[in-house]
């Protein structure tokens, strides 16, 4: 009894410790599907990785690492970690500094995107997450609104004025602007950033949520919702995939993975009546955007170093994301390869990605800061809604989201 | 038959039988292991549930205490907790999101809560008096259907039912008002249309108490049909003689009959509502309570503050605000009810 239960045991610890080459990564779809294409490519030269992978929803993915991060066991070798909590993330301890000697990240900075690789950098400036795609932003609009109404559209994202303009037009012909005006208001939140400044805070970590820039996004996005431009509906419903379908909708600010959901399933029959410009009024800002790091509970973590290495600073890897899922690259060398010059058909033979490209290389770094999360939930989904839909006056709507926001972030 | 005949056998008796060779007796070392066994018998066997207990209910719970004095950022690891006292307690005390928290918990309790056992006592009753027994097991079954369903699967089709443009309940209020005859008790509705059910935060809180209502009004129907069935015919008969009508039985007779019956169906609903989370939680997409954080219940809020702003410490603090507030609920229960619902059972 005692010999088998003691070959029980030597045989589960085998079976936890990891061969060498053995590596897991935890993420979340469409990765997988990416993945499955790009690992095959990876073992051409290395013969001996062996490369899982474990995938759980996004929500679900995030939360298994917190709390693997939290008891410090269960983590993979490799973990995804999107742009949403990657701040929250890279300051917290639990992953392996890259900038550090064993892996050496530091040298590889000038191949990626600046701001993507900013992201990554923590308080200490030492860099904790790799980027491994990122969401260009862009506005996507209908080109039989545009003809309706007679207008170009480099005269409608001259400035804001024009865009409202455009709007006031649409809605003479019983289309709307844009499907929810909160888009416009957290647009400009992210990003007419001043330089050295984050997103809700400063570098002490003061609020910035009663400045200008949040009294001006506001009003904006309200001075929309009151005149009836937008649609009123969220992201992600039924709706608003039924906006995109009948053409209800003219705009949507987004990032460049939106062209692949809107051609792959949300509205495949509208190919052809898309295009795509940059953002209103000058601006340069994205949308998304995921990250790779080591756990510090990693077992492999030479074997995890090499393949984030692959994924996200190999071309091939990259352009393979592009072609696969719709990643857009973070390697700005791989800007110049053919599938750039594509003309798309969903846009009506516009060579979008070079658009992405550009906007890619434009978009200015902010640093992500501790906090972000829940003044995003407080600013953007709750009193920014409050101002939309009930009416609320935004100057006493921005002082209580700060009382919020000072209570709970210290 | 004597008394003594029921009690443990006298010591006498074991004198007056001659002892037995002890060889076969004892046996020392395998006895002594043999009782221990024997002791450990029944430990054993529940041994399971024990491990089980601890592991996913005591420790949980005592760690829930020591938490909410930490603050604790679950992804620093267990070494970034620091002990912050009451400090906690202190800021739960005047944040104005968990007071906004609380007044949707208890008005989505009482909202949700009192609909329930006002048709479910009815409808029990007329399916155990005026439903022959085969069909009543049907129907019984059936509107315990919403009970088992999964709470996921109910709030997303609801989701779909409330939507503004495209949802059915817009639409069948559309059609009502364009009918020949009640058309005009919906006149009114072609003027708001669409109603944002779930995006105005005045219409938050009324339909995610519908759902609510929806799904556990059967499983009461069950509660109040199984003490219907116990009230013996005889009193009915013995009502009848005194001229009752059969409101009358139902008022008179039937209800202070099921007393102990509403008092647990009520407990199970107060304990319940109170910790009301999906419905709310899937209903306003997961987004801060909806709009003005009109469908925030606590539970809601202490999940947000939990697992979105990854504050375990506070979240663990407003749980135990929350637990404390059920107990209190509860007890003005028992307190006014109980002695009164508890009577059928003397």
């Amino acid at each position: 009894m005692r010999k088998t239960l003691a070959l029980g045991i030597a045989a589960s610890l085998m079976a936890f410790s990891a061969q060498a080459g053995d590596i897991r990564l935890d993420g979340f779809p469409d990765f997988n599907s990416h993945l499955d294409k790009i690992i095959p490519v990876y073992q051409e030269d290395h013969a001996d990785a062996n490369i899982t992978y474990q995938m759980n929803n996004h929500g679900d993915h995030h939360k298994r690492l917190t709390t693997n991060l939290a008891t410090g066991s269960g983590a993979g070798d490799i973990a995804i970690v999107d742009v949403g909590f990657i701040g929250t993330f890279i300051n917290s301890g639990g992953f392996e500094n890259l900038s550090g000697a064993d892996y050496g990240a530091d040298a590889l900075a000038d191949q990626f995107v600046g701001y993507a690789w900013a992201q990554g950098k923590g308080a200490d400036g030492n860099q904790y997450g790799i980027p491994v795609d990122i969401g260009p932003g862009v506005m996507y609009y209908r080109r039989d609104a545009l003809k309706a109404v007679g207008t170009d559209i480099d005269s409608v994202i001259k400035d804001w004025d024009s865009y409202i303009a455009y709007g006031r037009e649409l809605k003479k012909r019983n289309i709307y602007l844009i499907a929810d005006a909160a888009d416009v208001a957290g647009l400009i939140i992210r990003t007419t950033v001043k330089e050295g400044e984050g997103f809700y805070f400063d570098k002490d970590g003061n609020s910035l949520i009663t400045s200008q820039r949040f009294v001006t996004a506001f009003n904006l996005a309200k001075t929309i919702r009151d005149e009836g431009l937008d649609a009123e509906i969220g992201s992600w419903t039924n709706e608003w995939y039924d906006a995109f379908k009948s053409g209800s909708v003219a705009t949507q600010l987004s990032g460049a993975w939106l062209l692949g959901h809107l051609q792959n399933w949300m509205a495949p029959d509208t190919a052809g009546l898309w295009g795509v410009s940059n953002l209103p009024n000058g601006i340069y800002g994205s949308w998304g955007g995921s990250f790779l790091a080591i756990p510090k509970q990693a077992k492999n973590k030479k074997e995890a170093w090499e393949f984030i290495k692959f994924m996200s600073a190999d071309p091939r890897a990259q352009i393979a994301g592009l072609k696969n899922i719709g990643a857009f690259p973070v390697l700005t060398q791989t800007y110049t390869d053919s599938a750039f010059d594509e003309p798309i058909d969903f846009l009506a033979g516009q060579q979008g990605r070079q658009l992405f490209a550009h906007v890619a290389q434009r978009v200015p770094a902010v640093a992500p800061m501790k906090g972000d999360l829940i003044a995003e939930d407080v600013v953007l989904n709750g009193v920014l809604r409050e101002v939309l839909n009930e009416g609320k006056p935004v100057e006493q709507a921005l002082k209580e989201a700060e009382r919020l926001i000072k209570r709970r972030v210290k | 038959m004597s008394d003594q005949a029921l009690s443990p056998a006298p010591r006498s008796a074991e004198t007056s039988h001659p002892p037995l060779p002890e060889t076969h007796f004892i046996r020392p070392p395998k006895k002594r292991g043999r009782r221990l066994f024997n002791s450990l018998q029944p430990w054993l066997f529940i041994s399971p549930f024990i491990i089980i207990f601890c592991l996913f209910t005591l420790f949980p719970l005592t760690f829930s205490v020591y938490l909410s004095f930490q603050e604790w950022n679950p992804v620093t690891g267990l070494s970034g907790m620091n002990y912050v006292g009451v400090q906690n307690y202190v800021e739960a005390y005047d944040d104005p999101w968990l007071w906004k928290s609380l007044y949707n918990t208890f008005w989505l309790a009482i909202v949700s809560g009192v609909p329930q056992h006002l048709i479910a006592v009815p409808v029990a009753y007329l399916l155990v008096y005026a439903v022959r027994s085969s069909l009543r097991h049907v129907l019984t079954a059936t509107m315990f259907i919403p009970f088992i369903t999964s709470t996921v699967a109910v709030a997303l089709i609801f989701y779909s039912i409330y939507s503004a443009n495209t949802g059915i309940l817009n639409q069948m209020l559309l059609g009502a008002s364009k009918l020949p005859l009640i058309g005009a008790l919906f006149a009114w509705v072609p003027d708001v249309m669409p109603i944002k059910w779930l995006t105005k935060s005045d219409l938050i809180k009324p339909a995610i108490a519908a759902v609510v209502i929806w799904k556990y009004t059967g499983f009461n129907i069950v509660i109040y049909s199984a003490g219907f069935v116990t009230v013996p015919q005889d009193v009915y008969d013995a009502a009848k003689v005194d001229g009752c009508n059969r409101l009358q039985q139902f008022w008179h007779v039937a209800l202070p009959m099921i007393r102990p019956f509403i008092f647990f169906a009520m407990t199970l609903t107060i304990i319940g509502n109170l910790q009301l989370f999906e419905e709310p939680f899937i209903l306003t997409s997961g987004d801060t309570g909806g709009v003005g954080q009109a469908g925030l219940t606590t539970s809601y809020y202490l999940y947000l503050v939990g697992w979105e702003w990854l504050e375990m410490g506070a979240a663990a603090a407003i749980s135990w605000i929350l637990f404390l507030i059920i107990a209190i609920a509860t007890s003005i229960h028992f307190y006014f009810n109980g002695r009164k619902g508890m009577e059928g059972n003397r």
